[in-house]
C-alpha cells in the first residue's frame, strides 16, 4: 500500500513538474498541484504505464486527487 | 533541413502528391512508412523506400482500428513516431442535386476521419516525447468552395478546422499542427477532371501552370523541419496564387 503510494507520488511529481514533497496524499491534481486538463490526461497516461493496467475514459475522470490515484491503482491491482 | 533517424508516416504514399512527400522526407533522411490500400502498393513503395530505410504498408483508412494496429506495429519495428502526415484522400465529384449519401460518407470517412483517427493514434508518443509534427493536406477547395466538391470541400475545411483545435490542444508539448493546402496540382485526381474545366482553373492561377507534386511535398518537408518550430495552427497555401486568402 505505502509502495503503491510512493510510486503514485513520484509519477505525479514528475509529469506535473512539482517537488515530490509538494505532493500530498489529499491534493488535488488541478486545485493543488496546477495541472490543467491535458496534464490530467497524461498522468492518467502515466499510471496505465506504470501499474500496467488501462484505465477506462469513464474511470479516468473520477481521479483527481493523488488519494483517488493511490485507491484506483489499489483496487485494480488486487483483482 | 535534416530529418536523420526521425520516424515518419505518410498515409496514402502509392502515388500522386503522397508519393512525392513520402520520398522527400526520406531523401531528408527520415524513416517514412507509407501506406497504400493495396499490397502491390505497398510494395511499390517499399521499393522506392528501401534505399532510405523506409518500407510500404498496407493501410484500409476507414476500416476499424486499422491505423491504430498499425501505428503501434510501426512503434514496435521503428520507434516512435515524430512526424505524421495525413494525405489520404480520395473525391466522389458530383453536383448537390445528385449526390448521394454514400458519397457524402465516403469523403468524410477517408478524408477526414481518418485525420482524426491517425492524429490521435500518434499522438501519446508524441506528448511523451514533448516534439511531434502532424501535417494533415487540406485543399484549396477546402477554403475557396468548388461546385461539383460540395463533399470534398467539407471534408477539406473540416481538416483546417481540426488542425486549428489540435494545435491549441497539444502546442504546450511541442507538438506542431498545421495543413499544407494544395492548389491544382498536375495528378491522376486532377487530370480526371474535363479538359475544359482544367483550362478554366489554370486561368485563375498566377503563376499560369498547374503545380508540381513535389511543390507540396517541398512545404511538408519544411512544415516537418526543426526551422518549422515556431509555426503551428497554419494553412500553408501552396497553390500558384490561384487563392491568396
Amino acid at each position: 500500500m505505502e509502495n503503491i503510494e510512493a510510486r503514485v507520488k513520484k509519477i505525479v511529481a514528475e509529469q506535473l513538474g512539482v517537488n515530490e514533497a509538494e505532493v500530498k496524499i489529499e491534493s488535488s491534481f488541478v486545485d493543488d498541484l496546477g495541472a490543467d486538463s491535458l496534464d490530467t490526461v497524461e498522468l492518467v497516461m502515466a499510471l496505465e504505464e506504470e501499474f500496467e493496467c488501462e484505465i477506462p475514459d469513464e474511470d479516468a475522470e473520477k481521479i483527481t486527487t493523488v488519494q483517488q490515484a493511490v485507491d484506483y491503482v489499489t483496487a485494480h491491482l488486487n483483482k | 533541413m535534416s530529418l536523420k533517424g526521425k520516424v515518419a508516416l505518410v498515409t496514402g504514399a502509392s502515388r500522386g502528391i503522397g508519393a512525392a512527400i513520402a520520398d522527400s522526407l526520406a531523401r531528408e533522411g527520415a524513416i517514412v512508412i507509407g501506406t497504400a490500400t493495396s499490397e502491390a502498393g505497398a510494395v511499390a513503395i517499399s521499393a522506392r523506400l528501401a534505399e532510405f530505410g523506409g518500407l510500404g504498408m498496407e493501410l484500409n483508412v476507414t476500416a476499424d482500428d486499422a491505423i491504430e494496429n498499425l501505428v503501434a506495429v510501426i512503434e514496435k519495428q521503428h520507434g516512435a513516431i515524430a512526424i505524421l502526415v495525413n494525405n489520404a484522400g480520395i473525391t466522389r465529384d458530383g453536383l448537390l442535386m445528385r449526390m448521394k449519401d454514400s458519397d457524402w460518407d465516403d469523403i468524410m470517412d477517408t478524408n477526414l476521419k481518418s485525420v482524426f483517427k491517425a492524429s490521435k493514434a500518434v499522438l501519446r508518443a508524441m506528448m511523451k516525447a514533448r516534439v511531434g509534427r502532424v501535417i494533415n493536406i487540406a485543399s484549396v477547395v477546402g477554403v475557396m468552395g468548388n461546385a461539383g466538391q460540395a463533399n470534398y470541400a467539407a471534408a477539406k475545411a473540416g481538416i483546417i478546422g481540426f488542425t486549428k483545435s489540435m494545435a491549441r490542444e497539444v502546442g504546450s508539448r511541442g507538438i506542431t499542427v498545421n495543413c499544407v493546402a494544395p492548389g491544382f496540382i498536375d495528378t491522376d485526381m486532377t487530370r480526371a477532371l474535363p479538359e475544359a474545366q482544367r483550362e478554366a482553373l489554370v486561368g485563375q492561377i498566377a503563376l499560369g501552370r498547374l503545380g508540381d507534386a513535389q511543390d507540396i511535398a517541398d512545404a511538408v518537408v519544411f512544415l516537418a523541419s526543426d526551422k518549422a518550430a515556431y509555426i503551428t495552427g497554419q494553412t500553408l497555401h501552396v497553390n500558384g496564387g490561384m487563392l491568396m486568402p
